[in-house]
């Protein structure tokens, strides 16, 4: 095959120097070369969402990009999001309202509603389900999902509007 | 008989609460452990090169070149596998003259179905594996393909095993039919055609064989809803002493009763470990899984009613014709979803003359076989169709006609005249609160506004009847080895917390949760202090695992007993240590009380430090029993059935036939509620699944047999911002075949959804003289239906 290419990356904080096959996806390289395995692959044509993660903090589908696309750039995936700390309102709402089942969506759920929540929009119900309209889910229907970002993203304005008085 | 005090104020009281799952968390933080994660020493990879035929019969297969291609471990074709697996057969013996031919991981001579798998290349990473699946020539002579199933239900047998492709053909007739429809009032006939449509579990399907030849002993990591179930298959195909196979299924990215089958994938890749003695790891991706997971449904039905002049149903009169695939499942076929059809027809109502033909068919497709709600959405949507016909007919409003056909909640117990026993449903109350709770008399004077302008609005409702708690007569009696029955083992750990482990299986419904909460509730300690495991047969007693709708209702009971033991057991060493009766003790909030004035006397952790490290406190001759196993088979009725009715909203675009679904209501019930968290949760993804099916999901074959939409991008899957909100409401009504009292609800939702949806459409629809009675109902159906195109 092909011979492999250095790329230098930051994953979830931390630099990753490492030899990756051309052909090999984001996805792959996350889940199998430095077994980040909470991001999933579901379709492996950006159809399902599963594989979504962050890429210079912009949702991004890791099964459409090659690990050597992302040379230079700064990745995060829910492992990183739990470990700083940055979705702790989103996923203690996900768990409150069971806003998963198996959990193979779960991850890019919560990168996506990572997204929409930073984009600082004024969000519904309807907005929300249309944030989501990438992101496949078989277990829930969808709505205890829709329940647990309007949540949240209720609870963060009240905070916000607690801060700014 | 349960006069169970699920007193929701004592402390503990955890059945009937809504809490949330505690295994959740995991998955919340990227830390599920699904079989596609898993990695092992030395572990291998497998990919398939699959038939590019629906029919044909192989010629030759050159594998010498993707044999030397680097990284290739071994190439393995039919004969490797044959030679070391016992075939399959999928027939019950209780559906008399089933017939389906034998099964062997790969075909030996023909290849029956478009992505059958053919060769096998196991290499060192699965990319190596398809360049070299790339590689591999096999020569297939085409035969013509029967896609068609009523063609296939005449033409020549395409098995050389079968005389024809009828794999189970069976009629009911309770007598009176004829009769019934000659002196009928009203008599409305409809001929319904339901798509293939399939699972499409996020998590694809994934195995991980891992075969040790120092001990002939198989570990499968198994992405299953049924490990015990596989453990037998494994045992006895492959000629391995069952104690020495363990099949682990841990984190399970979706099932719905897709990945209780056996596939020739897996059979093949188990098949391929023992050769090599390495493991093996197989996850299909999502091309495969269209080609070769299990599809569902795929009937065509012509169904009559007869009705008298007050639009009483006086009988009905059923023809379900269902294609199969190549080969019926295995081990539980593909015929029991053409036989719950056939049964579950008529089911919310009294009449007694009913009549039913079915016919299951091979023919060159994938196999079919039970996916969540088998054969229940079928049976639903034909009668609550036809029962919407006649009431168009006699002019009665939907729900005017169903009152009037109910079988009284009064009258049970009662016998179905297709043979179900129902112990008591509830179907009136049901039908009341949905009425109520969707506010229909306002909801029709608002479709009467809107169409005035224009709008075309509709309004569905579908009664459903669900089968829940299976008994042996499901599958035990048909000679499957198939458990009716749950184990449980409740572990004292020396700390005073319990550790339960148990034969119900996860898959995300909250299985784990609803046993932890019975058990704490049974035992009077805290939630937080019961860890429960589930999905492996080395460490958890044999089965039947999960489905059919018997995790709460089995499960729970086994769990309930077992609670109840253990809880005997502790009182009695207590008794021992505070020289009291163990009749007047009881266990609250983890201590040990007097049972009438609540005082706490010892805490269980102290109990459980005497017994576990100083025994030699206790009176001599005390054995103190820690821990307990215990067994739960059900008892009483075979089945323990469910019901409930459900309605659906939608804004039908008659221009371009797009159909907006506005709301979605059920009423269900399941008896009793362990957590009504997880019940609503487990409805409402039911019910998305259902609507999947009635809009959107098909898979669609060429006439030469040909799947042509098998990628996630062309078959249509419900998302987020085409779903309703959809509310729920319930009622209790507990079997008293138990204890617990618990019925299943995971199928409730898909039962009745597609029904209420094609009612629903077709309600937007009168008065432009079209009438859908196909699903899914595609914006290119609708217009057609219109006659527009
Ligand atoms: S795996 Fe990337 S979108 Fe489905
Ligand atoms: S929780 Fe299973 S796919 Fe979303």
């Amino acid at each position: 095959m092909s011979g492999k290419v250095t790329i230098s990356l930051a994953v979830n904080g931390e630099t990753i120097e490492a030899l990756v096959a051309p052909r090999t996806t984001l996805a792959d390289f996350l889940r199998q070369d430095i077994q980040l395995t909470g991001t999933h692959t579901g379709c492996e044509m950006g159809v399902c969402g599963a594989c979504l993660v962050l890429l210079d903090d912009r949702p991004v589908h890791a099964c459409l990009m090659f690990a050597v696309q992302a040379d230079g750039c700064a990745v995060e995936t829910v492992e990183g999001l739990t470990h700083r700390r940055a979705i702790d309102d989103l996923q203690k709402a996900f768990h409150e309202r069971n806003a998963l089942q198996c959990g193979f969506c779960t991850a890019g759920m919560l990168v996506s509603a990572y997204g929409v929540l930073a984009s600082g929009d004024e969000l519904d119900r309807d907005s929300i389900r249309d944030a989501l309209s990438g992101n496949y889910c078989r277990c829930t229907g969808y709505e205890s999902i829709v329940d647990a970002i309007e949540t949240t993203a209720r609870l963060r304005r009240q905070h916000m509007e607690k801060e700014e008085a | 008989m349960n006069a169970f005090a699920g007193s929701i104020d004592r402390p503990n009281s955890y059945i009937g609460r809504s809490v949330s799952r505690p295994n959740a968390k995991r998955l919340l933080e990227g830390r599920g452990r699904y079989v596609t994660d898993l990695v092992l020493p030395r572990m291998l990879h497998a990919a398939f090169v699959r038939s590019p035929y629906a029919h044909g019969k192989i010629v030759s297969i050159d594998i010498e070149e993707a044999k030397a291609l680097s990284g290739v471990r071994a190439v393995f074709t039919g004969e490797d596998l044959a030679s070391i697996c016992a075939p399959w057969t999928g027939t019950l013996e209780h559906f008399t003259n089933m017939k389906s031919p034998p099964q062997v991981p790969l075909p030996l001579e023909k290849v029956m179905w478009s992505g059958q798998p053919v060769v096998l290349i196991i290499a060192d990473s699965r990319a190596v594996a398809e360049d070299a699946a790339e590689l591999v020539i096999v020569d297939i002579e085409e035969l013509p393909a029967l896609a068609d199933p009523v063609d296939a239900m005449s033409a020549a047998a395409m098995s050389k095993e079968l005389a024809d492709n009828i794999c189970f053909a069976t009629k009911l007739d309770s007598g009176g039919v004829e009769e019934a429809f000659d002196a009928a009032d009203t008599a409305v006939e409809q001929s319904f055609i339901f798509g293939r449509h399939t699972a499409v579990t996020l998590e694809p399907r994934a195995i991980v064989a891992d075969y040790d030849p120092s001990e002939n002993r198989l570990t499968a990591h198994h992405a299953t809803q049924t490990p015990y179930q596989f453990q037998d298959v494994y045992s006895r195909h492959y000629g391995i002493p069952e104690a020495n196979v363990r099949v682990i299924a841990p984190d399970i990215g979706g099932s719905f009763g897709m990945k209780l089958h056996v596939y020739h994938e897996e059979m093949a890749v188990v098949g391929a470990s023992i050769l090599l003695g390495r493991p093996i790891k197989y996850v299909a991706d999502r091309m495969e899984s269209f080609v070769s997971d299990i599809h569902a449904r795929d009937h065509r039905v012509t169904g009559r009613l007869a009705l008298d002049r007050d639009g009483r149903i006086t009988a009905m009169d059923v023809d379900d014709v269902t294609a199969i695939g190549a080969f019926s499942s295995y081990p539980r076929t593909s015929a029991v979803e053409g036989n719950q059809v056939i049964r579950l027809m008529g089911a919310p109502y009294d009449f007694s003359s009913y009549r039913a033909n079915l016919s299951v068919v091979f023919q060159n497709k994938v196999q079919t076989s039970q996916y969540r709600a088998v054969g229940h959405p079928i049976a639903c949507a034909v009668t609550e169709c036809l029962v919407d016909a006649a009431a168009r007919e006699l002019s009665l409003d939907p729900f005017e006609i169903r009152e009037r056909n109910l079988i009284p909640d009064s009258s049970y117990p009662r016998t179905s005249p297709t043979g179900y026993q129902f112990e008591k449903l509830s179907h009136q109350v049901c039908l009341a609160r949905l009425k109520s709770m969707m506010n229909y008399d306002a909801l029709r004077v608002e479709q009467a506004g809107l169409r005035e302008k224009g709008i075309l609005r509709g309004i569905g409702i579908a009664l459903f009847v669900e089968i829940t708690n299976p008994s042996p007569a499901f599958y035990g009696v048909g000679g499957a080895r198939i458990s009716a029955q749950d184990g449980a083992i409740l572990k004292l750990t020396p700390s005073g917390e319990v550790h339960c482990s148990i034969s119900v299986t996860e898959q995300g419904q909250g299985t784990e949760t609803i046993i932890g909460q019975i058990v704490a509730d049974q035992l009077g300690i805290d939630r937080e202090k019961v860890r429960v495991m589930t999905g492996d047969t080395d460490t958890t007693p044999h089965g039947g695992a999960t489905w059919a709708c018997r995790g709460a209702g089995i499960g729970g009971e086994t769990a309930l007993q077992a609670a109840r033991k253990l809880k005997a057991n502790l009182l009695a060493v207590a008794g021992l240590i505070l020289q009291a009766q163990p009749g007047e003790l009881d266990i609250r909030a983890d201590w040990i009380v007097e049972t009438v004035t609540g005082q706490q006397r010892i805490s269980l952790a102290e109990v459980a430090r005497v017994a576990f490290f100083r025994s030699d406190t206790l009176p001599p001759e005390t054995q103190a029993q820690l821990s307990v196993v215990h067994h739960y088979a059900p008892q009483g009725y075979p089945f323990a059935f469910t019901n409930g009715a459900q309605s659906c909203l939608v804004e039908v675009d008659a221009e371009t036939g797009f159909v907006k679904i506005l709301k979605h209501w059920v009423v269900e019930d399941c008896g009793r509620i362990i957590n009504p968290l997880l019940v609503d949760e487990q409805v409402r993804g039911g019910v998305v699944q259902g609507l999947g099916a009635a809009f959107f999901e098909e898979c669609l074959y060429n006439e030469e047999g040909q799947l042509t939409n098998g990628s996630l991008a062309d078959y249509l899957v419900p998302m987020a911002c085409e779903m309703p909100d959809i509310e729920i409401s319930h009622v209790e009504t507990p079997t008293r075949d138990t204890e617990l009292g618990a019925k299943g609800c995971g199928e409730a939702g898909t039962a009745a959804a597609s029904a209420a949806a094609m009612n629903a459409v077709n309600d937007a629809l009168v008065g432009h003289g079209a009438v859908l009675t196909q699903i899914p109902m595609t914006p290119t159906r609708i217009l057609k239906a219109l006659g527009t195109i």
